[in-house]
């Protein structure tokens, strides 16, 4: 599945975007933001309060217990401050 | 009728006055056009800034807007709706967002402009960062945007 970050989620991974591939035990949006965590100490940066960060599958926002079988892109971000 | 909001999000700024007219032009339903435009301002809590730059999440911005106008149709007997939204680099005094509701009377056109702004604020995939003599940093989601969108939840 492709993974987007934007803002500083984005600065801090210091990727827009990229593949990933997660073992099947990693069901939920959060065991997703677990398992990138421990990829790197760029990532647990990124992920370092993981109650603040907001989550989208398929550009539809999720909360972090929704499933992500299936899933074509997730996206991570900050609270979005827009308009 | 159909009604189909038109949404757009682009670098270049947005004209007012042509975006109202293209809202009633050849027709006679239309009694209201409420409009909302956010400015950038010179001050972000306080101390001055230079500019914002706004980023987005291409594709999914367009389906959130459309998401709310969808709702915002369904909830008011509406005649139209235009909302554009701004990204890149912008400067004080500059437009950022513009909301237009069109009706026959005010009451479905001021509600649905709010809604949509409530809405915006809180669910749109938007982030501002702000440059200042400092250096830049991202400005942090306020409190109130969540709540003033919460209130339209219907109980």
């Amino acid at each position: 599945m492709k993974v987007k970050y934007f803002a500083w989620v984005r600065e801090r991974v210091g990727l827009a975007e990229e593949m990933v591939e997660p073992p099947v035990n990693v069901r939920t949006v959060n065991d997703l933001i677990g398992w990138l965590s421990a990829r790197g100490e760029a990532y647990a940066y990124a992920f370092e309060k993981p109650k603040v960060i907001r989550a989208a599958i398929d550009h539809t926002h999720v909360k972090p217990d929704a499933m992500i079988a299936g899933a074509r892109e997730i996206a991570f971000f900050p609270p979005m401050t827009g308009g | 009728m159909t009604t189909l909001a038109t949404i757009r999000i682009q670098e270049a700024d947005f004209d007012i006055a042509h975006e109202i007219a293209a809202l009633t032009r050849g027709r006679s339903d239309v009694g209201a056009v409420v409009t909302f435009s956010g400015i950038c301002r010179g001050s972000e809590n306080g101390a001055p800034i230079t500019a914002l730059t706004l980023e987005h999440y291409p594709g999914m911005a367009e389906a959130e807007i459309r998401r709310h106008t969808d709702e915002a149709m369904s909830r008011w007997p509406l005649t139209g709706l235009t909302v554009i939204h701004r990204v890149g680099r912008i400067q004080p005094g500059e437009n950022i967002v513009l909301v237009l509701a069109a009706s026959q009377h005010r009451q479905a056109a001021f509600a649905a402009a709010e809604f949509l702004m409530d809405y915006l604020k809180a669910n749109a995939p938007f982030w501002k960062r702000e440059e200042s003599a400092t250096g830049t940093s991202w400005i942090e989601a306020r409190g109130h945007d969540d709540d003033a969108a919460a209130r339209w939840t219907k109980s």
